[in-house]
C-alpha cells in the first residue's frame, strides 16, 4: 500500500465504472453473495444514455434477451422506461426478429441508480478509481483520488469511454468523459505500469436537438410496433408507445459542405489517433467512402418524455461546431434547427481483448477483470453482457469456483466473447446476427431456453424468475404437443385462405403442425380454424409455430453444433509452450502463445492459425494428451 | 506418427536407370548434414552459402569406396520446395552409387523420407495448398501426355482458382443478406430474390461441370475402361489387333485388380483406352452363343466406353438387337464392319441409339484413324480444355457434391417462399463445404489421405 493513505474497506470484488457494464457486473457478483462495491465519477450518471436513447436492435436485443435469462437487469431497465417499442426484421425470418425500444433517458439512469441501491451486499460509491495495488502479480485492491484504499480479491474494470477519455468538435479537444463528466486519466497510466496493454478507440455521437426546432411535416413517421412485447419475462405489462419516431435524410448539399470542410475534421487531419468502429460511421466517413450515394437516412428520437431533446441517430460527426449548424440544416425538416447538445468523437483506452480469457480475467494480472468497452467493444448491450460474465466469473473465483465459460455455440454472449480474446479487435466491435455461425439455434425466442438453467446453475436467477421459466418452458411443450394432434378440417374458408397466400389446398383434415410446415403459412393465418384458437397464448403459439417451421434447419444446425463441440472439448493446456510443438509454423505458434487458447475449437479461430496448424495441433495433442510438457 | 521435425532424405529421381539422379535432403540439419559428405571445389561450404546458390564438388562416404563428382543446390527455408532448408545433389554415378550415397546420408543424422513427406511438409508450411498438392500426385502417376496436362493445370492451381471463384459468389450472396439483416435501420438495398438465385444457379452450374470434369479428368488420367462387344464372328478379334498393333510399343499388359483378367491399356491419339481380353475365351469362336451373349452384357456393365462391333455382310441378329437394348445410357461407338463384303445390313435406323456410328473395314489399317476420332469425340476429350479446372481425385469429388447438395437445399428453400435467415444459414453451410474442397478446411485424416498416395521423394 502507498504511503499516506488510508484504508478504507475491504471488498471481495470491486468494480470501477457503473455503466451498463459496471452495473451487471456488481449486481451479479453481489447476487452472487461476494462482497461487492462499485465506483462511480458521479452517481447522476449511472447507466447513462451518451449516444442513443435506445436499448436492442439486431444481435444486440439477443445479448439482452441472453442476460435477461440468467437475471440480468438491462431487459427489465429497458421495459419499465421503454417510450416507443419495435421489432426489427419481422419479415427476415425468427432467427434474426431484433426487439428495439427507445427509452427515456432520464428514467432509465435513475432506475439503474436506484437498482445498485436496492442490492444488498453492493455499496456503490461516488470516487474515482486512480490505480490497483498488485502483489505477486494478483490485484489486491484500488486507490482512489480521495485518497482512499479498499482492499479486493477481484477487481472489474468497467471504465468505458472515460478512460483517458478526450472529446473533439472541429479543432477543439479536451480530456473528458461524456456529458461532462469528467475523464478518468491516472488509471489508465497505472494499468499500463502493471503491463496491461493498451489502445486508443474513438467512437462519436451526434447532436441533440431541440423539439421545437423541427418541422416534422417534412419527415416520415416511424410508430411503434401495433402489439410491443417486452424483453423481459418478468415484465407482467405490455409496454406503451408513447412517442413517435421520424425518418429524414441528407442530401447531396448536406455532402457538399461535409467535403468542402473535410480540413476542418480532427478524424481526417490526424489529430484524432483512435480507430473507429467501422459498424458505426460518423457522416463524414460515410460520405467519404460512399461518394455515389445520394442520401444517408436519418432517425430523430426523442430523448424522453420530460425533455425536448431528440437525437438525431446517422449524423455523428466531430466537425467543428458552425459546421454542423451549416450541415444538420441542410436536412429537410431541420431547416431552423437549435443543437443544443452539439455532435463530438470521444478517443478513450481500453486493452487489448487478447490478453484475457474467456472469463474476462486478465492474464497479465490474477483477479483482474475487463468489462464493457474496456474490452473493446461499443454499445451498451456488449458493454452489459460483457459486464454480467466478469461479475459472474469475479465473484465464482472469489469462491474458488470453476470460471464459467460461455460457448460460441450456445449464445451471441459466447460467440462475442470467443471473438473478442480468441481474434481480437482492430476496430470497437459490434455485436451482429453474422458474428455467428449458429444464428438458427440462437434466437430471441429461445434465450431464455438456452440460458436460464446456465444461470440458475450459476445462481443469478432467484425461484420466482425459475418457476417463470419453468411455466412458459411447460406451456410450449404442451403447445406443441397439441399442435402436434389437433386436426384443422379442410373447408371452402380455408383453402381460400392458403391459395391466397400461394399454398396448396387441403383435401382432407390435417393437423396444425403439418399446416405450420408449409413455409408461408404463420399460425396468425390459421388461428380462425384452430378448434382451440380462442384459448392459445398467442406468445407460446408463436413459438411453436417457429420451432415446428424451422424443425428441420434447426436439426441440421444443431448438428454442425455438436460437430464442432468435439473440438470444443479438446482442451488444451493453459500453460502451453507452443513453440516447443515440433511442426508448428512459427507465426502460429506465435499466434497462440499470444491468445492461448483453451481448446482445439478455439485454436482453429485464431487469426493467422491455418488448418495445416491445427492438424499439427492436434497429432501433438493425441501423442501427448493434456499432460504437462 | 512420424515426427515432422526430423531431417528426412530421398531417392528424388524414379528407380532405374537415368543420366542422373538426384537425392534431397530437407529440415533444419539438412545443410549440416551436406557439408559432411560435400566439399566444393571452390572449397566454400554449403553452410556459408546463400539460397538458391549451386555448387560444384565431390561427395565421399567415410569408410566407403563411394565418390562421385555432382552438383549440390542449395536452398534455404522458407524459400524452397518444403520450406524448409533443402540440399538436393545431383550424381551422375549409376543407380548403385545414388542409392550407397542415400545409406550414407542416412547413417550421419537424416531419416528416411516416408512416402509424400516432402509435399506434405510443404503443405504443413503453407508452399503449397492441398488441390496443389493432390495435383503433384496425379502427375507422378498420371497416365498419358493430357493426363499430365490436366494434371499440372491442377498443380498450378485451376481447381483452386475455380473453388475461390465459388467462394467469392457465395460471399456476395451472405455479404448482402448479412447487411440488410444487421443494418435494418441504414437505408441497405433490399435483398433481391432474382439476383440471389440468378448467384445460386451459377454456383450450381460450376459446381456440375466440376463434377462432371471428375470422370473426364479420371479417364484422362487413368484410362478409359474399354470394351469391345458384339456377336460371334463379326470381326471383334480383328478390330483389337487393329488397335493394339497400332502402336504394339505402348501395349502393356497390367494385371486385372479384381478380376483374373488381363487389361491391355492403349493409347489412341491422346486417351488411354484400357482394353479388357478374358484370355481368349471371349474372342474364341467355339463358345455356345447364349454364354458369348451374356458374356458381353457383364462386359457392358463394367466399362466406360462401348465398342459394339456389326458385321455389315449379314442381316441384323436377334443377339446384335438385345446388345444394342442393353446399351441405352452407355458411351458406345457402333463399329459397323466388313464394309469392303457385300452389304446385307440396314444399321442407319440404329444409328441415333449410338453416340456415334462408324463404318470400316477392321483388317484396313487405315480404318484407325475414324476409330482414334469417335474415340476422342465421344468421350469429350474434343470438349476438355486441359487449362479447365478439374477435379481428380474423390476426395475433391465428395466435398464438391457436398457444396453442390447444400447449394440446391439452399435453392430449394429460397424458392419455397421461407425466410431468408435460412437461407443464410445455408450459404454459411456451403461456405464451409467449399473450404473443405479446396483444403482450407481440413480435418488431419484429410490430410493424411492426400499424402499416402504420394510415392517417396516427393
Amino acid at each position: 500500500m502507498r504511503e499516506n493513505i488510508v484504508k478504507i474497506g475491504s471488498y471481495d470484488v470491486i468494480v470501477v465504472g457503473a455503466g451498463h457494464a459496471g452495473i451487471e457486473a456488481a449486481l451479479v457478483s453481489a447476487k452472487l453473495k461476494a462482497s461487492t462495491a462499485v465506483f462511480t465519477l458521479s452517481l447522476d450518471a449511472v447507466g447513462n444514455l451518451p449516444c442513443n436513447p435506445s436499448i436492442g436492435g439486431t444481435a444486440k436485443a439477443h445479448l439482452v434477451f441472453e442476460i435477461d435469462a440468467m437475471g440480468g437487469e438491462i431487459g427489465k431497465a429497458a421495459d419499465a422506461t421503454s417510450i416507443q417499442s419495435r421489432t426489427l426484421n419481422l419479415k427476415k425470418g425468427p432467427a434474426v426478429h431484433s426487439l428495439r425500444v427507445q427509452t427515456d433517458r432520464r428514467k432509465y439512469t435513475s432506475y439503474m441508480k436506484n437498482a445498485l441501491e436496492k442490492q444488498s451486499g453492493l455499496d456503490v460509491i461516488q470516487d474515482e478509481v486512480v490505480g490497483i495495488s498488485v502483489e505477486n502479480n494478483k490485484v489486491t485492491g484500488v486507490y482512489t483520488r480521495l485518497g482512499a484504499y479498499f482492499a479486493a480479491k477481484c477487481v472489474i474494470i468497467a471504465t468505458g469511454t472515460y478512460l483517458g477519455g478526450k472529446i473533439f468538435v472541429g479543432p477543439t479537444g479536451y480530456s473528458s468523459g461524456p456529458d461532462s463528466v469528467s475523464s478518468s486519466d491516472k488509471l489508465a497510466e497505472d494499468l499500463k505500469k502493471w503491463g496491461i496493454s493498451m489502445r486508443r478507440f474513438k467512437t462519436g455521437t451526434p447532436a441533440r436537438v431541440h423539439r421545437r426546432s423541427i418541422d416534422f411535416s417534412k419527415m416520415k413517421v416511424q410508430a411503434g410496433d401495433k402489439k410491443p412485447v417486452p424483453f423481459s419475462f418478468m415484465s407482467d405489462f405490455i409496454p406503451k408507445n408513447l412517442v413517435d419516431c421520424y425518418i429524414t435524410a441528407t442530401n447531396e448539399r448536406t455532402h457538399e459542405i461535409i467535403r468542402n470542410n473535410l480540413d476542418r475534421s480532427p478524424l481526417y487531419v490526424g489529430i484524432i489517433e483512435g480507430v473507429g468502429p467501422r459498424y458505426c460511421p460518423s457522416i463524414e466517413d460515410k460520405v467519404v467512402r460512399f461518394p455515389d450515394k445520394e442520401k444517408h437516412q436519418l432517425f430523430v428520437e426523442p430523448c424522453g418524455l420530460e425533455t425536448e431533446e431528440m437525437y438525431l441517430q446517422g449524423m455523428s460527426t466531430s466537425l467543428p461546431i458552425d459546421v454542423q449548424y451549416e450541415m444538420y440544416r441542410t436536412v429537410p425538416g431541420l431547416e431552423r434547427v437549435e443543437l443544443m447538445r452539439p455532435a463530438y468523437a470521444i478517443e478513450y483506452e481500453c486493452c487489448d481483448p487478447t490478453t484475457l480469457k474467456p472469463s474476462l480475467e486478465s492474464r497479465v494480472i490474477e483477479g483482474l477483470f475487463g468489462a464493457g468497452q474496456f474490452c473493446g467493444t461499443s454499445g451498451y448491450e456488449e458493454a452489459a453482457a460483457l459486464g454480467f460474465v466478469a461479475g459472474v466469473n469475479a465473484a465464482r473465483k472469489v469462491q474458488n469456483k470453476q470460471a464459467v465459460v460461455f460457448e460460441r455455440s450456445g449464445s451471441y454472449l459466447g460467440t462475442m466473447i470467443d471473438d473478442l480474446v480468441t481474434k481480437g479487435v482492430t476496430d470497437p466491435y459490434r455485436i451482429m446476427t453474422s458474428r455467428s455461425e449458429y444464428r438458427l439455434v440462437l434466437r430471441q425466442d429461445n434465450a431464455d431456453r438456452r440460458m436460464c438453467e446456465i444461470g440458475r446453475e450459476i445462481g443469478s436467477v432467484d425461484d420466482e424468475r425459475y418457476e417463470r421459466f419453468q411455466r412458459n418452458s411447460r406451456k410450449l411443450e404442451n403447445e406443441l404437443a397439441r399442435m402436434k394432434v389437433t386436426n384443422i378440417k379442410a373447408s371452402k374458408e380455408i383453402n381460400e385462405v392458403l391459395c391466397s397466400i400461394g399454398e396448396d389446398r387441403l383435401n382432407n383434415s390435417t393437423t396444425i403442425e403439418n399446416l405450420l410446415k408449409r413455409p408461408r403459412v404463420s399460425y396468425e393465418a390459421i388461428k380462425r380454424f384452430d378448434p382451440d384458437g380462442g384459448l392459445t397464448d398467442e406468445e407460446t403459439a408463436k413459438k411453436a409455430e417457429i420451432e415446428i417451421k424451422y424443425e428441420g434447419y434447426i436439426k441440421r444446425q444443431r448438428k454442425q453444433v455438436e460437430k464442432q463441440k468435439k473440438y470444443e472439448k479438446m482442451r488444451l493446456r493453459e500453460d502451453m509452450d507452443y513453440k516447443k510443438i515440433r511442426g508448428l509454423r512459427i507465426e502460429a505458434a506465435d499466434k497462440l502463445s499470444k491468445v492461448m487458447p483453451l481448446s482445439i475449437g478455439q485454436a482453429s479461430r485464431v487469426s493467422g492459425v491455418s488448418p495445416a496448424d491445427i492438424a499439427v495441433l492436434t497429432i501433438w495433442l493425441r501423442k501427448h494428451g493434456d499432460k504437462k510438457q | 506418427m512420424y515426427n515432422l521435425n526430423d531431417t528426412i532424405a530421398a531417392i528424388a529421381t524414379p528407380s532405374g536407370k537415368g543420366a542422373i539422379g538426384v537425392i534431397r535432403i530437407s529440415g533444419n540439419e539438412a545443410i549440416e548434414i551436406a557439408d559432411k559428405i560435400f566439399s566444393a571445389k571452390s572449397g566454400i561450404k554449403l553452410s556459408e552459402m546463400k539460397g538458391y546458390s549451386v555448387s560444384l564438388g565431390e561427395v565421399e562416404i567415410a569408410e566407403s569406396p563411394v565418390r562421385d563428382t555432382c552438383i549440390a543446390l542449395l536452398f534455404r527455408a522458407p524459400k524452397s520446395y518444403t520450406g524448409e532448408d533443402v540440399v538436393e545433389f545431383q550424381c551422375h554415378g549409376g543407380p548403385v552409387v545414388v542409392e550407397a550415397l542415400l545409406r550414407g546420408i542416412l547413417d550421419i543424422g537424416a531419416r528416411m523420407a516416408w512416402a509424400g513427406e516432402f509435399t506434405k511438409r510443404a503443405f504443413l508450411n503453407g508452399r503449397i495448398s492441398l488441390t496443389e498438392a493432390e495435383g503433384i500426385a496425379e502427375i507422378i502417376s498420371a497416365a498419358s501426355k493430357s493426363g499430365q496436362r490436366a494434371a499440372y493445370s491442377q498443380s498450378k492451381g485451376n481447381l483452386h482458382r475455380e473453388t475461390e471463384s465459388i467462394k467469392d459468389t457465395i460471399l456476395s450472396c451472405q455479404a448482402s443478406i448479412a447487411a440488410w439483416i444487421d443494418f435494418p435501420e441504414e437505408d441497405v438495398e433490399e435483398v433481391d430474390e432474382e439476383e440471389l438465385i440468378e448467384k445460386i444457379d451459377g454456383i450450381e452450374k460450376s459446381l456440375k461441370k466440376l463434377i462432371s470434369s471428375y470422370e473426364v479428368g479420371l479417364h484422362i488420367l487413368r484410362g478409359i475402361p474399354t470394351a469391345i462387344i458384339g456377336s460371334p464372328n463379326v470381326g471383334k478379334s480383328t478390330l483389337m489387333n487393329l488397335i493394339s498393333g497400332y502402336e504394339k510399343a505402348i501395349v502393356t499388359p497390367v494385371a486385372g485388380t479384381t478380376r483374373d483378367v488381363l487389361e491391355h491399356s492403349v493409347t489412341l491419339g491422346g486417351t488411354t483406352l484400357i482394353l479388357a481380353d478374358t484370355a481368349g475365351i471371349r474372342y474364341s469362336d467355339d463358345f455356345v452363343e447364349r454364354e458369348g451373349v451374356n458374356r458381353s452384357i457383364d462386359r457392358i456393365k463394367s466399362s466406360s466406353l462401348i465398342l459394339a462391333v456389326f458385321d455389315s455382310s449379314r442381316k441384323l441378329a436377334d443377339d446384335d438387337i438385345e446388345i444394342i437394348k442393353k446399351l441405352k445410357d452407355k458411351k458406345a461407338i457402333a463399329i459397323v464392319n466388313k464394309t469392303d463384303l457385300k452389304q446385307k445390313m440396314d444399321f442407319e435406323e440404329y444409328e441415333e441409339l449410338f453416340e456415334e456410328t462408324i463404318y470400316i473395314t477392321a483388317k484396313d489399317k487405315s480404318s484407325l484413324q475414324a476409330i482414334d476420332k469417335a474415340v476422342s469425340k465421344v468421350i469429350g476429350i474434343d470438349d476438355f480444355e486441359s487449362d479447365a479446372p478439374i477435379i481428380t481425385n474423390e476426395r475433391q469429388r465428395s466435398a464438391a457434391v457436398k457444396v453442390l447438395n447444400v447449394i440446391c437445399e439452399c435453392k430449394k428453400t429460397l424458392l419455397s417462399g421461407l425466410t431468408l435467415d435460412v437461407v443464410y444459414a445455408l450459404l454459411d453451410e456451403a461456405l464451409s463445404a467449399v473450404m473443405e474442397l479446396s483444403g482450407e478446411n481440413v480435418s488431419e485424416a484429410v490430410i493424411d489421405r492426400v499424402f499416402e498416395d504420394f510415392c517417396v521423394g516427393k
